[in-house]
């Protein structure tokens, strides 16, 4: 806002996160962001695990980052060459089934990603900024001022809950939290530090299926979160026909 | 402040010229803009020549340093978010904000002239005067509703007048809108507000309510009117008494006050939301339209409540709960305002029959709606016009009970529905004019499908929904679907 952030060219940013192998709505979000002529993409993790073609999304993601995309490992990912022992069953059945539907240089290209990305004070990460290797939970005022209590970033975005949300700290360390609104403008003002969790785009659990994601502007310092609709019923069908978990398939038919 | 300002000083290309004032929370300078930052930067947005007010500037920087509050930067920021989102006349045309570090600010139109304060030296003001405010400022809060924003501190000292005459709402430090965070609200535990000004739900840290802006004009009309403030400047616990104890009514204080006027007053200042006005744009309607205010009690009242009656709110007030979730678009949708446009023509009564039965559909589902039945009495261009029949009763009123007539059958209690007879050249210019100024939500016109009758009314009907400000139902009937066939 104002003249002095007027100076730096006005960029905008697609963020989309926990994609889950779920071909249909990573298509509509990246068709949606497209449609604004989005500047640039950063892909917050958890590509595969969950959905019916892993393959394909992975292939995209690899595609996107010659573009010049940013993509970060997500938990479901790291689980493809390691251990997937602290998964409950149904992600475990999942990671398994996802394995064999992955090549060689998918799984390479996958091992390969960064856990964090920063530029100046924005930091993006997958679960969170203080251990992100733990894959721990932004799901509360508590665990926001964790977060912000070891890291300096102005501005972080993460993904790993699936439901959007916005946390924010004054100059005084007060947190609050805050539902965001979707096709709305918020300024993430500069007095204060936020953690904004974008919602996820394959497997969206607030009662709502369609997919999430959210486009951050660099000029305004503002950030917007979308819902987009997607064929999330061919999604669910493509899970069953995988012989996948069909608590899978209902997921995406009810987004919970 | 972390910078000492001076005339000359140059932030983020604006100079400071001249300080113009200082309040309890900021200062605020008149400043000039620099040159326009390079043209071919496409990140930077320029800024637009004002389509209205003026094109001088001011910057305003909040005062930090000086305490340990941490209210005032948490007033500041509320500001910085929602002053952007804000446009139109009723507020000051937002330019550009400035991060904490080093120095807060935000910088704005400067709105000419003097607020509301500047009139307080002279109250009790003339009623006709005071009637007028209301109106202006009761229309500029509906406009801020619309914008999905709660004003929460109106007082004569955040108001101001545009030379066309609008009311500008400024100061948006205390402000709530619904889709962006309430920075108050999450970090401290207080009510904020002018005490006087305060709804009885603000003091109860209930922040979003729409109607507590009404409560607020409520008191700035009794003060208006009375030379005195209804519930004194309280301090402390005492800003609770306004839950349980009313006010003198103006009448007793100042008899020139009409009753009517005494009515809107008082219906502003209920306690309980639900008894106040649904909207700002339902209470200047009644403002402007005082023969058609449903008197109560409340205008004869020339006392305050007994010791019994007070008492018993007194007991009701101690377990008052917050509302949780604001709800500024569902309050304002459920209280529209709808206008019939009535046509009168012998031959069209299956029309406006027609009209009458989706108003009471429309009526079962919004409430709190209130209906304007408008006839529109075609004036020709050229001939002086004759406005008397040949008994002499004039046609304009003959007009109006023809009207009532057809609103009865709405059976719709007083307050809820209002008749007006419009004199006009162009009938559907005339219906626009109208829904503009009276911030209708929704028109109910009826049209023929027949081309015997379309030459005059179809055209009233198309014109009137090609350029209305909301929404339009044009209504026909079965005899139209016949003759279609």
């Amino acid at each position: 806002m104002g003249l002095r952030s007027a100076f730096i060219a006005r960029m905008l940013i697609a963020l989309l996160t926990d994609i889950h192998g779920n071909r249909e709505a990573f298509s509509a979000c990246l068709a949606h962001a497209r449609s604004l002529n989005v500047d640039r993409f950063v892909l917050l993790g958890d590509y595969v695990g969950y959905g019916a073609d892993p393959a394909w999304v992975v292939d995209t993601v690899r595609t996107m980052v010659n573009e010049g995309a940013v993509a970060l490992l997500g938990n479901h990912d790291a689980a493809i060459d390691g251990s997937d022992e602290e998964m409950n069953s149904i992600a475990q059945e999942a990671i398994r089934w996802t394995r064999g539907q992955l090549g060689m240089e998918q799984r390479a290209f996958l091992a390969d990603l960064p856990l964090v990305h920063e530029e100046g004070s924005v930091l993006y990460a997958h679960a969170n900024g203080f251990a992100p290797r733990g894959w721990h939970y932004i799901t509360d005022v508590m665990e926001a001022s964790r977060h912000f209590g070891r890291v300096d970033a102005h501005i972080t975005f993460c993904g790993h809950v699936h439901v959007p949300m916005l946390y924010h700290m004054s100059n005084t360390a007060k947190v609050g939290s805050f539902s965001p609104v979707s096709d709305n403008d918020i300024p993430l003002l500069s007095t204060r530090s936020w953690i904004a969790v974008i919602g996820a785009v394959g497997q969206p659990r607030d009662g709502v299926p369609a997919a999430n994601y959210a486009v951050f502007d660099t000029a305004r310092q503002s950030l917007r979160y979308f819902r987009v609709p997607y064929d999330n019923m061919t999604a669910a069908r493509k899970v069953r026909e995988a012989g996948l978990p069909e608590r899978l398939a209902q997921r995406l038919e009810e987004g919970r | 402040m972390r910078l000492r300002l001076e005339p000359g000083m140059e932030i983020d290309g604006f100079t400071l010229r001249e300080h113009l004032s200082t309040g309890g929370m900021a200062q605020i300078w008149s400043v000039e803009r620099n040159d326009d930052p390079s043209p071919d930067n496409d990140g930077v947005e320029s800024i637009p020549k004002a389509d209205f007010g003026s094109d001088a500037l001011v910057m305003k920087f909040p005062m930090l340093i000086d305490s340990d509050d941490p209210i005032p930067i948490v007033c500041f920021e509320t500001e910085q978010m929602i002053m952007p989102r804000l446009s139109g006349p009723h507020v000051p045309r937002f330019i550009a904000a400035g991060p904490l570090d080093p120095q807060p600010y935000i910088v704005m139109e400067h709105v000419q002239g003097e607020s509301l304060k500047a009139r307080l030296s002279d109250v009790p003001l003339p009623w006709a005067e005071v009637v007028e405010i209301g109106a202006k400022v009761a229309r500029a809060l509906h406009d801020l509703h619309l914008q999905k924003v709660i004003h929460l501190d109106v007082k004569p000292s955040n108001i101001m007048f545009r030379e066309t005459g609008e009311a500008v709402l400024i100061d948006y430090g205390f402000a709530r809108h619904e889709q962006l965070p309430d920075l108050l609200a999450e970090e401290f535990r207080e009510p904020f507000g002018t005490t006087p000004y305060m709804a009885p739900e603000q003091v109860l840290e209930d922040r979003a309510d729409p109607r507590s802006d009404l409560f607020a004009l409520g008191v700035m009309l009794y003060f208006f009117v009375t030379g005195e403030r209804p519930f004194g400047t309280p301090r402390g616990g005492q800003i609770r008494r306004r839950l349980w104890r009313d006010p003198v009514p103006p009448r007793a204080k100042n008899p020139d006050c009409p009753p009517w006027l005494q009515e809107i007053i008082l219906r502003c200042l209920e306690v309980n939301p639900n008894d106040r006005y649904a909207t700002a744009a339902q209470l200047a309607l009644d403002l402007e339209n005082p023969a058609q205010v449903k008197l109560t009690e409340r205008a004869e009242r020339l006392e305050r409540d007994s010791g019994m009656k007070t008492f018993r709110r007194w007991l009701k007030a101690r377990k008052q709960q917050p509302l949780e979730t604001p709800n500024i678009v569902g309050q304002l949708s459920r209280a529209p305002i709808i206008l019939a446009a009535i046509d009168l023509t012998p031959g069209t009564e299956d029309l406006a029959e027609a009209q009458r039965t989706l108003i009471a559909r429309i009526l079962a589902m919004e409430t709190q709606a209130r209906v304007a039945c408008v006839n529109v009495l075609k004036l020709s261009r050229i001939a002086v016009d004759v406005l008397e029949d040949e008994e002499g009763r004039s046609l304009h009123v003959q007009r109006l009970i023809q009207l009532r007539h057809w609103g009865s059958g709405l059976e719709l209690p007083k307050e809820q529905i209002t008749y007006s007879v419009l004199e006009a050249v162009d009938p559907a210019g005339a219906l626009i004019d109208y829904a503009r100024h009276n911030n209708v939500d929704h028109i109910v016109i009826g049209a023929r499908a027949s081309s015997a009758f379309r030459r005059y009314l179809g055209s009233v009907s198309s014109q009137v929904v090609a350029e209305a400000p909301c929404s339009v139902t044009v209504v026909r009937t079965p005899r139209d679907r016949r003759q279609g066939e």
